[in-house]
């Protein structure tokens, strides 16, 4: 029984060991001096000043940046709305053809993804002339279109779980559908909104595949720069940016867990002084 | 949905029919299209042209000249061997990463769902966390753990288990590695949430009735954790065998899956027609694992109510 339990322990923390050696390594060469990854040439932050003299680099984040706040906002309100229809609607025309829509970019081989939305964008341009040629806006619609799929998951789940009198009582009470929807609905879905947006916001910012398909000359994206750089081998610059993400998402974790804990608390602390 | 008040509940109903005309559009349009689309491309010859296929629907002087489909681009999948191979060892590659996520994804669910709650929050937490670091810079840190000159076997050597390095990168053993590693979560997610429904009291009585622990994991625990095993599997595989980035950073020359064959043929050698091929066959071959994981899905949200 002792042994099988070691065993156990040894297989979780190899499993853990797994998932953090490769972030803490990097994270650990990204102040390293040498060009050489394995040689310790002392510390130093010239990969990170170097970066700030990356125009190309720095063009290429701001235009991620940019696909992911404008796709995820935009991803968050259709899913959402997707979501609601999926739940609440009864006898909703096209539902399964909806559903079907809804869950299968979530399994679809990004590849095929890229490829049919190109070939899509061609036809288009072909037919009315639009889109004109292809880059930030075709990103952007490609990263909605299978961000949605997420963030329906997310509010689905959450709808699920949710207590609808509160709603029914403002409807009762006369309130308007439109008017209860952003008065009640929305506020109730937030965590489930904020998740899913944050959700598709790294979805986004993480596409290399089916961006280098949609994209065209001049729109490159951080991931399409980084993937041409690496599959060289190793940069030292490349460390140091995937040391700044891994502080940005940390601290954004870090945010999210600290808010939602005081939101869960004072949670808690009104239900039991409302019973 | 059993509303008592009807009148109020078929007022929102109107809004959200209403409401989602709008993203029901948009998927028809980019979503539902493009696989016409590439379905269409599919069956046409490849000309040098821009872009480099016939139309299908061609307006002669005679009217509507006729469906023009060809089915060369799919012929050519199959009497050139090569596709052949490669969808066997894009298969082959997804099932063996699949099964090695699976050895380490269970024991690592098992453990973290027989924690005290607070724990568990904090180990499941741990899963999840890589997960929200870019995917592409994931898999670029292993490059500098397996190079030849990498850390691993920087270390080994210096160790003395080995006097001269492990050819670790550039092959199918760093596939499967970073199968393994990038899929974790999702192998882990699923099975947590199986396990972790389980009735203790059963393993109790089983106990009582004196199985030994081992007996009483195969007998109870197991069988019972099947659906997890089922659901964790799919989401691990069906990705895998389209995977591209993963062979593309990590792979050798010799590492053959249908996504980094796939990029090729699309941005090398500019076969759209084969590429749409390709692809067409490609989701053939995961209708079935992608139906069976939305089945799976849908018993499992009937459950949640």
């Amino acid at each position: 029984m002792k042994k099988r339990s070691l065993m156990l322990m040894t297989i979780v923390a190899f499993g853990y060991a797994l998932l953090y050696v490769p972030i803490v390594s990097v994270v650990i060469y990204s102040f390293n001096d040498s060009r050489l990854v394995t040689l310790w040439g002392g510390f130093s932050l010239r990969w990170y000043a170097g970066l700030l003299g990356d125009d190309e680099l720095l063009g290429a984040a701001l235009l991620s940046l940019r696909i992911a706040v404008v796709s995820a906002t935009i991803a968050t309100a259709l899913g959402a709305i997707v979501a609601l229809a999926l739940h609440r609607v009864n006898r909703l025309r096209g539902r399964l053809l909806l559903s079907g829509m809804v869950t299968a970019p979530l399994v679809m081989p990004e590849i095929i993804t890229g490829l049919s939305l190109l070939f899509l964008f061609i036809s288009m341009a072909d037919l009315i002339g639009w889109p004109t040629s292809r880059g930030a806006t075709t990103i952007t619609i490609a990263h909605i279109t299978f961000s949605m799929a997420y963030v329906v998951v997310v509010v689905r789940s959450r709808l699920a779980a949710m207590d609808e009198s509160l709603e029914e009582a403002a409807m009762d009470l006369g309130g308007r559908p439109v008017a209860v929807f952003f008065d009640i609905t929305v506020p109730m879905l937030l965590p489930a909104l904020v998740s899913g947006w944050l959700l598709s916001f790294t979805l986004s910012l993480d596409d290399l595949v089916i961006s280098s398909f949609v994209s065209g000359p001049g729109a490159t994206t951080l991931p399409m720069l980084i993937f041409a750089k690496v599959r060289l081998g190793v940069t030292p610059d490349i460390n140091a940016i995937t040391t700044i993400i891994i502080v940005l998402v940390a601290v954004a974790v870090a945010t999210a867990a600290f808010v939602s804990g005081r939101r869960e608390s004072a949670g808690v602390r009104r239900t039991a002084s409302e019973g | 949905m059993t509303d008592e008040t009807p009148n109020n509940g078929l007022r929102t109903q109107r809004w959200l029919r209403r409401a989602v005309t709008l993203p029901y559009l948009w998927l028809l349009l980019f979503f539902l299209a493009p696989f016409l689309i590439i379905l269409k491309i599919s069956v046409a010859d490849p000309i040098v042209a821009q872009p480099p296929f016939t139309p299908l629907l061609e307006w002669g002087a005679q009217g509507l000249a006729g469906l023009k489909a060809t089915f060369e681009n799919y012929a050519y999948l199959f009497v050139d061997g090569y596709y052949g191979i490669i969808y066997l060892s894009s298969l082959k590659m997804a099932a063996i990463g699949t099964l090695l996520c699976l050895l380490l994804g269970y024991p690592m669910a098992y453990y973290i769902a027989r924690q005290p709650p607070r724990r568990r929050q904090i180990l499941l937490m741990a899963v999840i966390l890589p997960f929200w670091i870019s995917f592409l810079l994931r898999v670029y840190a292993w490059i500098g753990l397996l190079n030849n000159r990498g850390v691993i076997n920087e270390f080994l050597l210096w160790l003395g288990v080995i006097d001269h390095p492990l050819p670790m990168l550039y092959n199918d053993f760093a596939v499967y590695l970073g199968i393994v590693y990038s899929y974790l979560p999702f192998m882990i997610l699923p099975l947590y949430a199986n396990l972790e429904r389980h009735d203790h009291d059963l393993l109790d009585a089983a106990a009582d009735l004196g199985a030994r622990r081992w007996q009483g994991f195969i007998d109870v625990t197991l069988p019972l954790s099947v659906p997890g095993i089922i659901g964790g599997c799919l989401l691990v595989f069906i990705p895998a065998v389209g995977e591209f980035t993963i062979p593309a950073l990590l792979g050798g020359a010799d590492t053959l899956m249908i996504g980094r064959v796939l990029w090729d043929e699309f941005f090398i050698n500019r076969d759209w027609p084969v590429a749409s091929a390709v692809s067409v066959v490609l989701l053939l071959l995961l209708v079935v694992p992608i139906l069976w994981f939305q089945r799976l899905q849908r018993r499992e949200q009937e459950l949640g109510r």
